[in-house]
């Protein structure tokens, strides 16, 4: 196998940012501040659905994906 | 829960199973290639599924019809504590579009078919390989039969009570299945993920405007779990721990499936997989809201038999019969999708790591996927069966065990792509370690999935599958150790 192909780079360790934001349950363990009748727990939450896809969009734009 | 039938609806759900039941069988005719079928053919399609069929696929099959009613049925029992799928389902996509893409390649370079063709061809060993593919199948089993628990439910809902439609469905879903292979799964899900969004969307539009907005139905659940005096629509701090460990430790296990793993090698390059990582995470946004169903619930004022009805009785209480049918055809066919591929999936593990490791090993491709069809047929037969004659909550506990179970496979199956001087002999003694300390704890722990851990003056309670995996390592680690320099001497 090619290893050299699955060397880590840099970029990638974006791709743990996600597991920062949502692991750490304490600091977003909280009904305020509400949107749109969401407390934060949730919108906070349903948030990183999209952050978690910009994400892995700039780790995917940055890495070789030729087959 | 018995209900009237209601006739409106069971004749929307009749209707949309027909159509389904007519493209499970159309499916065998789908961009099938000339050569004879063979199991790469029957149980992943060819390897030809591009980034849509993909997509409908793995959402069709990950976020299943038992997750649609119990994810809102647990938010409805506990609150915030059973949002824990929204974590979970959003941090295993940075990890499929790390992992998925190089194991597909190995599969993909030397034909495997399942996980355990996978640890096979790295590690020569058959004992690792054997242990792998039956905590595989062990795990799926059970998984297959709740989505059973899925169907009963919305049949239920629509009045239809007894056991012979359930038979029925099951049994169309077993001759589909059969003669179709994987692209049965793959064209119904189109239809299925299609209904399933439009069925949510309009729940999560409308049943808040019915009952005052979202403020309201915060309000109103968080209300309902004073009143109880347990749960909440936020965490208590001692829940912090597991909530966490649970999103992690499921989002581990998550692709290491037969299911799952079928969707992914089914894919037609590793950039497929990558494209679904970024796509696929719409699921997730609708699980997410799906979830809240379960405090409308409470803000509906539902009296439930069951937790498991607040999604079925929602639709019928705040919805028009030809809607709630609709909506309960998504539910049932929903559990088709994800129930053939399960099958399959298991089918293919018993073919190649059963079948063809200890019967006939030179068994042809052709042979391969004549096996593979009656493996699946039997395997859905097993999965009713054990609906039919054994409680309920059987096949919930031994779900919960096939979770910490198949999460104990991830060093076998993963670390081999990207370390190269791993052993058999560590990895399998991590594995059985795993396996033996994680099912001690959670029958110790009275079948449930946290277990409390003291350290000395250390203490603290974390999803037991996610603690066995920690203590796999740990011998991995120490026996990788101890053979390495042993060999060195």
């Amino acid at each position: 196998m090619n290893t050299n192909r699955l060397r880590p780079r840099p970029i990638q360790l974006l791709l743990l940012v996600p597991f920062l934001g949502l692991l750490d349950v304490s600091y977003y363990n909280v009904a305020e501040p509400a949107l749109l009748g969401f407390p934060f727990f949730y919108w906070y939450q349903l948030l990183w659905v999209p952050v978690t896809v910009i994400l892995i969009w700039v780790v995917y734009r940055r890495t070789p994906h030729d087959d | 829960m018995t209900t009237k039938p209601d006739y409106v609806a069971i004749g929307i759900f009749v209707a949309f199973f027909l159509l389904v039941t007519v493209m499970g069988f159309w499916a065998a005719r789908w961009n099938r290639p000339s050569q004879t079928a063979n199991l790469d053919e029957w149980g992943l399609g060819g390897r030809r599924f591009g980034t849509w069929i993909t997509w409908f696929l793995v959402g069709g099959d990950f976020y299943t019809a038992y997750t649609i009613i119990a994810v809102p049925a647990l938010v409805y029992a506990v609150g915030a504590y059973g949002f824990f799928a929204l974590p979970y389902t959003i941090i295993v996509y940075p990890f499929v579009f790390a992992v998925m893409p190089v194991l597909w390649r190995t599969a993909k370079q030397h034909g495997y078919i399942t996980a355990a063709d996978v640890v096979y061809g790295n590690y020569g060993s058959r004992v690792l390989e054997l242990a792998v593919a039956l905590t595989a199948v062990v795990a799926t089993m059970p998984y297959i039969a709740l989505q059973l628990v899925g169907m009963a439910s919305v049949l239920t809902a629509l009045g239809l009570s007894g056991e012979i439609p359930l038979i029925i469905a099951f049994i169309v879903l077993a001759v589909y299945t059969y003669s179709s292979g994987i692209r049965a799964p793959a064209l119904i899900a189109f239809v299925k993920d299609i209904m399933i969004y439009i069925a949510v969307i309009a729940a999560v539009a409308v049943i808040p405007s019915k009952l005052g907005g979202y403020g309201a139905v915060f309000a109103a659940a968080d209300d309902a779990f004073k009143a109880k005096g347990a749960g909440g629509i936020l965490l208590k701090p001692d829940q912090f721990v597991p909530y966490a460990s649970l999103a992690l430790g499921s989002a581990l296990a998550a692709f290491m499936y037969p299911h799952t793993l079928t969707g992914v090698f089914a894919s037609k390059s590793g950039d497929t997989i990558r494209r679904n990582a970024m796509l696929l995470p719409a699921y997730t946004l609708l699980l997410g809201l799906l979830a809240l169903l379960g405090y409308m619930g409470h803000a509906a004022h539902l009296t439930l038999a069951s937790n498991n009805d607040v999604v079925p009785t929602l639709f019928r209480t705040l919805f028009p019969s030809w809607f709630a049918g609709f909506a309960f055809a998504a539910i049932g066919i929903g559990a088709l999708v994800p129930a053939a591929v399960m099958s399959i999936g298991a089918a293919n593990v018993f073919t190649r790591n059963f079948w063809k490791a200890y019967v006939n090993p030179s068994i042809s491709p052709e042979s391969e996927a004549k096996v593979a069809k009656m493996a699946s047929l039997i395997v859905k037969v097993g999965a009713l069966v054990a609906i039919l004659y054994l409680p309920t909550h059987f096949a919930l506990d031994l779900q919960l065990l096939g979770g910490m179970w198949i999460l104990q496979t991830l060093p076998a199956v993963v670390f081999g792509l990207f370390l190269h001087r791993l052993k058999a002999s560590s990895l399998l003694a991590g594995l059985l370690v795993g396996l033996a300390s994680g099912t001690w704890f959670i029958a110790s722990d009275g079948l449930k999935p946290i277990h409390h851990l003291v350290l000395g003056s250390f203490s603290v309670s974390l999803y037991t599958g996610l603690l066995a995996l920690v203590i796999n390592l740990v011998v991995l680690g120490v026996v990788h150790l101890a053979t390495s320099l042993g060999g060195k001497r």
